[in-house]
């Protein structure tokens, strides 16, 4: 269905779990997930909140395609403010959580306070109850899922949960629903173990399609656009068939694969980490690495990667329980544990990448931050006796081993819990935490893509590739191929990207549909399922009064223009090798083109007359 | 001449098996090609032949049938593909 209309609130301070109505009006401005959630966040959210005090909130919510037909249907969000940035923060994950919450009958849950003892949210349809979770506290995700479908004795609940790194705050900690998935990125997970809210368990029997607009012309509307994506290459054969990790090859050759904490640009190594790596047969076992795709709920590109460890890699010898087939690995996992600490050993990273599923922290972010660790080792600013064993650059025993250490917060790995920029502001070097507001980089130099320096510093809840994915145009040629070299004309594909991005993130549906979809085969799917009349022009501008609406969230916090940058290494050290040899970023220059474009003040304020454009 | 010739994906399956393990095959060429020659001398599927980089350089569909490789120039083809 399309919305449920109702939404529940739990205060977690009190205990009391109320049923509140969808504000109908609210969703005729901002339709679901991220739009709509982060109105009603920023409507009682005081923007200078400590992220880690009882006073934010949290809000887990489902978009209006969340839990239909319509392909890729079942994503959802977390809103909050994060706590690795300080800034407004919404972490999307698929898996089949989402759509479960919406068969319940749930539109979102909104968190607030902070119970006294921990707890998880047990939801069977109307019935919803505060359970104690004391047992599960300082359980793992896997072992969460499994204790709590045993007691409520229904293998199909759907729950998402944190990991001992959201209990111990690492400040990326993830919130992983349905083993393998995440919302992985800005602290959400951190936020939810202040609150001392272990997880949330769901069982909806009440189905979906009874609040579709127009039955008949969703089911046409949704039929068509699966067509669209089955019909294209992306994805219809090349997402499922290599995942997203085949860009590993392109991305090294186009040299614009960060490497050893940004020094370089090219991996030698890329290959043995890349997608075409997955599939090839071990010499040890003669399997490959690669069990098979999986698909989240709905989905009809299915990107997903299960794969299974070498039992004879010496990360899992005398483990059997990594043995199994397990989530990952994906581009950017694969990217952060490897290339960006030199680290070539696929078996090391998928150990690693299982590790953050477990216990519920992001690979990206643990994965750049060992990247600085190693560099402050490199220059000998860390020491073997602090770390805990020798870290350079290229260790896949280092790796592994802090990925341990930082799953169970012990000795370093508290250390690695703070993320790179708190953790190189420690040791006197912040110039060498990569990322924008306290958030760490994705898998693409902005010295060999240019538009995505300008999309990360940017991004309204720190860097980040899925706020502006300009890679599907400089790269890729989606929808049109634009140089990566240059700077021209960025400011106004980053802000297309944002705002083209932000309705999908609110409708429900994965932004992968985007690889092949525009708005237009988005809009009559949304226009048949809800009510309203929702066409091209007032989705466009929902995307650009999303954007907006955290923007002007974010400047009340304290963010300013300063904040809208890159590491000095992106301005001033060139790449050394590949296209983009001899470059650097161009943000200073694309900037205050942005801001022109976006119809903010040179500090970039949205103006009176932009706020008033977009009903803000 | 020669030339690194690199095929990805499902497109790796036109190298011959000495390429397939690393995704590239040199070639010692008495003429220079250009790139539509090396496309149809693998017999490469023209829907698969999507993303053309030489030595990382994008190069459009429109320049292929001109574009000579030189000498130590590295031609690298993927069809079409995504991640994030």
């Amino acid at each position: 269905m399309a919305w449920n209309k109702k939404f529940l609130r739990v205060n977690l301070s009190t205990g009391s779990c109320k049923t509140e109505a969808l504000n109908m009006e609210w969703a005729q401005e901002y339709l679901g997930q991220r739009g709509l959630a982060t109105k009603y966040f920023v409507e009682e959210v005081d923007p200078k909140v400590d992220p880690l005090s009882p006073d934010n909130k949290l809000i887990m919510t489902t978009g209006p395609l969340t839990g239909t037909v319509a392909s890729t249907g079942g994503r959802y969000s977390v809103v909050t403010k994060g706590a690795l940035t300080g800034a407004i923060a919404c972490s999307n994950s698929g898996g089949y959580f989402g759509a479960e919450l919406k068969f319940a009958g749930w539109d979102m849950i909104i968190f607030e306070g902070k119970a006294a003892k921990p707890v998880y949210l047990s939801i069977e349809d109307d019935k919803v109850e505060l359970r104690d979770a004391a047992h599960l506290w300082g359980k793992t995700v896997f072992q969460t899922e499994e204790i709590i479908k045993k007691s409520h004795q229904d293998p199909q609940m759907r729950i998402c949960s944190i990991g001992r790194a959201g209990e111990s705050g690492v400040k990326f900690a993830c919130i992983v629903n349905d083993l393998h998935r995440a919302a992985g990125r800005s602290g959400v997970g951190t936020v939810m173990g202040a609150k001392n809210l272990k997880a949330v368990a769901v069982r909806g029997t009440k189905g979906s399609g009874g609040a579709i607009k127009d039955p008949k012309a969703f089911m046409a509307a949704t039929k068509a656009a699966k067509k669209v994506l089955a019909d294209n290459a992306v994805t219809g054969q090349g997402l499922p068939t290599y995942g997203t990790q085949v860009l590993m090859n392109v991305i090294n050759e186009m040299g614009a694969l960060p490497t050893r904490n940004h020094r370089d640009v090219q991996f030698e190594d890329a290959r043995k980490i890349s997608g075409e790596a997955m599939h090839e047969k071990r010499p040890t076992d003669g399997k490959s690495h690669l069990v098979t795709n999986a698909a989240c709920f709905g989905c009809t590109i299915a990107c997903g990667r299960i794969s299974r460890i070498d039992e004879t890699h010496f990360s899992v010898v005398n483990k059997p329980e990594y043995w199994g087939a397990s989530g990952g690995l994906e581009y950017e996992a694969a990217w952060a544990l490897g290339s960006a600490n030199g680290v070539g050993d696929l078996e090391a990273l998928q150990y690693a990448n299982v590790l953050c599923n477990e216990d519920g922290f992001d690979p990206i972010s643990f994965g750049a931050t060992v990247a600085a660790a190693m560099e402050l080792y490199d220059l000998g600013i860390l020491t073997k006796e602090q770390i805990g064993l020798e870290a350079p650059f290229g260790s896949a025993q280092a790796l592994i081993t802090l990925a341990e250490m930082t799953a169970k917060g012990e000795g370093f790995g508290k250390e690695l819990g703070l993320g790179s920029a708190r953790l190189c502001a420690k040791y006197g070097r912040p110039e060498l935490s990569m990322g924008v507001k306290s958030q760490e980089f994705p898998a693409y130099d902005s010295r060999g893509i240019q538009g995505m320096g300008l999309a990360y510093a940017t991004s309204n809840r720190g860097a980040c590739h899925l706020r502006g994915y300009t890679v599907a145009s400089e790269v890729l040629g989606i929808p049109v191929k634009t140089d990566p070299l240059v700077t021209e004309g960025k400011a106004d594909l980053v802000k297309a990207f944002q705002d083209a991005t932000s309705v999908f993130d609110s409708a429900g549906v994965c932004v992968f549909t985007t690889f092949a979809w525009t708005l237009a085969d988005l809009q009559p799917q949304l226009d048949a399922a809800c009510e309203g009349n929702w066409t091209m022009e007032k989705l466009a501008l929902l995307g650009e009064r999303v954007w907006n609406m955290e923007r002007v969230f974010n400047n009340a916090a304290g963010f300013t223009a300063k904040d809208d940058d890159l590491p000095p290494r992106l301005k001033n050290e060139p790449a050394k090798t590949g296209p983009a040899k001899g470059l650097v970023n161009g943000v200073d220059k694309m900037r205050p083109e942005y801001y022109k474009v976006r119809g903010w003040s040179p500090e970039g304020v949205p103006t009176k007359e932009t706020l008033d454009r977009l009903g803000l | 001449m020669k030339v690194t010739f690199k095929l990805f994906a499902t497109l790796q399956d036109y190298l011959p098996p000495e390429g397939r393990k690393t995704n590239a095959l040199s070639l010692d060429l008495a003429e220079a090609p250009t790139v539509d020659q090396l496309i149809t001398r693998f017999s490469l599927p023209e829907k698969l032949v999507h993303l053309v980089l030489i030595d990382g350089n994008f190069v459009p569909p429109a320049e292929r049938a001109g574009r000579i490789l030189r000498d130590g120039e590295t031609l690298a083809i993927w069809p079409p593909v995504a991640g994030g």
